[in-house]
């Protein structure tokens, strides 16, 4: 931690995270397996202690923390439920391109309200048939004139939508000319739009309190001054919002896999076979001493990128190599964790499985670990 | 309107607690501590009465040094100031010197229209404190509160009951205790954290408040431990083996056990 102020926060998420968060976690995952549901009543107390807006401006509303901090209290939510932990580093990604793009009278207008901790956004980058190659995106935002409109018409479907239906803003990725990926823009949609409809949630292998769903735009109207960046900007601001988001799920993956790893060291401790804990067996301890090693190379990962990123320097490598390298450990771990509890790490008693579950995704969003090889292998070969 | 709110900071229930060997106080050196639970509930009733009207919320605590962290946990919440009252002679004292001690403090603070505490306190659980200090500070108690409103000078309560619910109005100023049904505590909040490193905290000492070292303590103590023996570890359970007679052994063994 660079500053006791952020041992304090995160002395604070601790707090929240035993008493708020911990404890009802497996029971609303379980329940939201039937019929996703967000629970908004926990983003409330992070935001009402001010968590959800931690690597923004102060004048603004945000908390003015470093990366290398606003991430240490993303890892530590999601080694208390791990949907809570995407929804804050997703809600951070929306924010970020009017934070870093918008004008100042945009972010004056906007940002105290969107970071004040009681709203909550949702990313529209996505489509059904752009996925990995989001240049290909259809939805489509219509200028009411040529020279400078005072607003977009916006038409089309964005799917995979965190926060759907919940949210009361939409960061969205819309075109506005047939440019390709520099014929994109990037719009601050309000929630209460006419014209905004969802989808049903999809039905998901995990991560349940994180509901996902299509956002239909109907032909909503959106004011021009909610256009951020200029006109064709939109793809360089997805990018570089990703750049960011991507340490969060980083840091999300690196707390979901030392839950996992807390979970197996206690039960491998506990639990006696051949007359001993399992834990003395060498076979099982190296395996233990491999998740340790998993967690803490991961967590070195994104903190290397956030300060680099804190510094000011160029850190988009470093955070595709700490998403590629964090989401892929804890797919490892939390595998290896429901391998130490044995048949009851494949059941519901135990949380194992939920996390096994739940680290899957992290290889998929936010660019799939693939793509992240791209950007890694582009940067490098471009010297 | 001003209040004081009384608080302790008590042992951590989660992790291990013990008493002192040499003399068999409770050992708050040794162990992590923290703001009691149930007197959160208090700050809690104190900054929302002062949020919806106007005053000032004074948090105030006797113990040892580290007893400074539940003053800051009450300041992060939201209180204004604090104070803390430390002193070796106040070591092993009981509830009377306690009541004793706050009584002083509460007045040199000033005289503040309600003194809130919680229902007792989660380490010595005695509950006690309460009642003796608004007799001492010669004001109307009204205990075990599960709602408080405060209009026109007077306070009112409603105790649940096993059989009833009572509703008591008390003049101000007023001691009201208040229990953990009364409202959900809020967490502080991260700029909470960081005015709270700007709130105002007193120490005090008993010279401070005029009180004599021999009023308390534990030789003032009219009560004292004598020696405790540490719960023995939970024994293995009685395994029942059914061959078939199994039903009638379980059902001889809870009524040994008085259960049926
Ligand atoms: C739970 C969840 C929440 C999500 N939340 C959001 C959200 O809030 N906002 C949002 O905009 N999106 C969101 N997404 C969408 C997510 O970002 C996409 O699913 C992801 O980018 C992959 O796109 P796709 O599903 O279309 O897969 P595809 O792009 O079809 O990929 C399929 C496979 O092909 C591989 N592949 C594709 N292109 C290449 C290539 N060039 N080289 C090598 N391999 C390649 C991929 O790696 C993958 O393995 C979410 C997804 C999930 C599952």
């Amino acid at each position: 931690m660079p500053t006791e102020e952020g041992e304090e926060l995160l002395a604070l998420t601790r707090e929240i995270c035993d008493k708020a968060l911990r404890p009802r976690a497996d029971e609303a995952e379980e329940r939201a397996a039937g019929s996703p549901e967000l629970p908004r009543d926990i983003f409330r107390t992070l935001g009402r202690a001010g968590l959800l807006s931690l690597p923004y401006p102060e004048e603004y509303g945000g908390g003015g923390q470093p990366y290398e901090v606003y991430l240490q209290v993303v890892e530590e939510i999601a080694s208390a439920w791990m949907s809570i932990a995407v929804g804050v580093s997703v809600h951070s990604l929306t924010c970020y391109p009017l934070a870093r793009f918008g004008t100042e009278s945009q972010r004056r207008a906007l940002l105290p309200a969107m970071l004040s901790g009681e709203q909550l956004g949702a990313y529209c980058l996505s489509e059904r048939q752009a996925g990995s190659d989001v240049g290909s995106m259809t939805t489509r935002a219509t200028p009411d004139g040529p020279a400078t409109p005072r607003s977009y018409r916006v038409k089309g479907t964005k799917a995979w939508i965190s926060h759907a239906g919940h949210a009361d803003f939409y960061t969205a990725f819309v075109r506005t000319s047939d440019d390709g990926s520099r014929g994109l823009s990037c719009l601050v949609v309000p929630g209460d739009a006419p014209g905004l409809a969802f989808g049903t949630p999809e039905k998901k292998m995990g991560l349940h309190c994180d509901p996902v769903a299509e956002v239909h735009f109907e032909g909503v109207e959106v004011a021009a001054d909610r256009l951020v960046g200029t006109p064709g900007q939109g793809m360089a601001i997805a990018l570089s919002a990703l750049d960011s988001g991507r340490l969060g799920i980083a840091a999300a993956a690196t707390g979901l896999a030392q839950a996992a790893l807390d979970l197996a060291v206690r039960y491998a401790l506990d639990r006696e076979q051949f007359g001993r804990p399992i834990a003395d067996f060498e076979g099982l301890a190296f395996l233990l001493a491999d998740m340790e090693a998993a967690v803490t190379s991961s967590r070195a990962t994104y903190l290397h990128a956030a300060r680099l990123h804190d510094a000011g320097r160029p850190f988009s490598r470093e955070a595709a190599v700490a998403k590629l390298v964090c989401t892929d450990a804890a797919m490892q771990v939390t595998t290896d964790a429901v391998q130490v509890l044995g048949g009851a790490g494949y059941t519901r008693d135990f949380p194992a499985e939920r996390y096994f579950r739940e680290a899957k995704v992290t290889q998929i969003f936010e660019g799939t670990n693939q793509i992240q090889r791209l950007v890694i292998s582009r940067q490098l070969l471009r010297g | 309107m001003n209040i004081v709110v009384c608080v302790k900071h008590v042992p951590d229930a989660q992790s291990d607690r013990t008493f002192n060997e040499s003399d068999s106080t409770t050992d708050r050196e040794g162990v992590d501590g923290l703001l009691s639970e149930l007197d959160e509930y208090a700050v809690e009733a104190a900054l929302k009465l002062v949020e919806e009207g106007e005053g000032e919320v004074t948090v105030l605590t006797i113990g040892p040094a580290q007893a400074a962290d539940a003053v800051k946990k009450a300041l992060q919440m939201g209180a204004d100031k604090g104070v803390h009252v430390s002193d070796e002679a106040i070591h092993g004292s009981d509830a009377v010197a306690t009541s004793l001690v706050l009584a002083e403090a509460i007045r040199k603070i000033g005289s503040p229209d309600l003194v809130l505490t919680g229902m007792a306190s989660t380490d010595g659980t005695m509950g006690v404190v309460p009642a003796m200090l608004a007799e001492r500070l010669g004001v109307p108690q009204v205990t075990y509160a599960s709602e408080l409103t405060v209009s026109d000078g007077t306070a009112t309560i409603r105790r649940d009951g096993d059989t009833a619910s009572e509703t008591i109005v008390a003049t101000l100023p007023a001691l009201v205790s208040v229990t953990d049904q009364i409202n959900e505590p809020r967490y502080p909040s991260f700029k909470g954290i960081m005015a709270a490193k700007k709130k105002p905290v007193e120490t005090w000492s008993l010279a401070d408040l005029g009180v004599d070292a021999s009023q308390v303590g534990l030789d003032a103590a009219w009560t004292k431990v004598e020696s405790f023996t540490k719960r023995p570890p939970r024994q293995q359970g009685q395994i029942v083996t059914d061959e078939g007679d199994g039903g009638t052994r379980l059902a001889e063994f809870l009524s040994a056990q008085k259960f049926i």
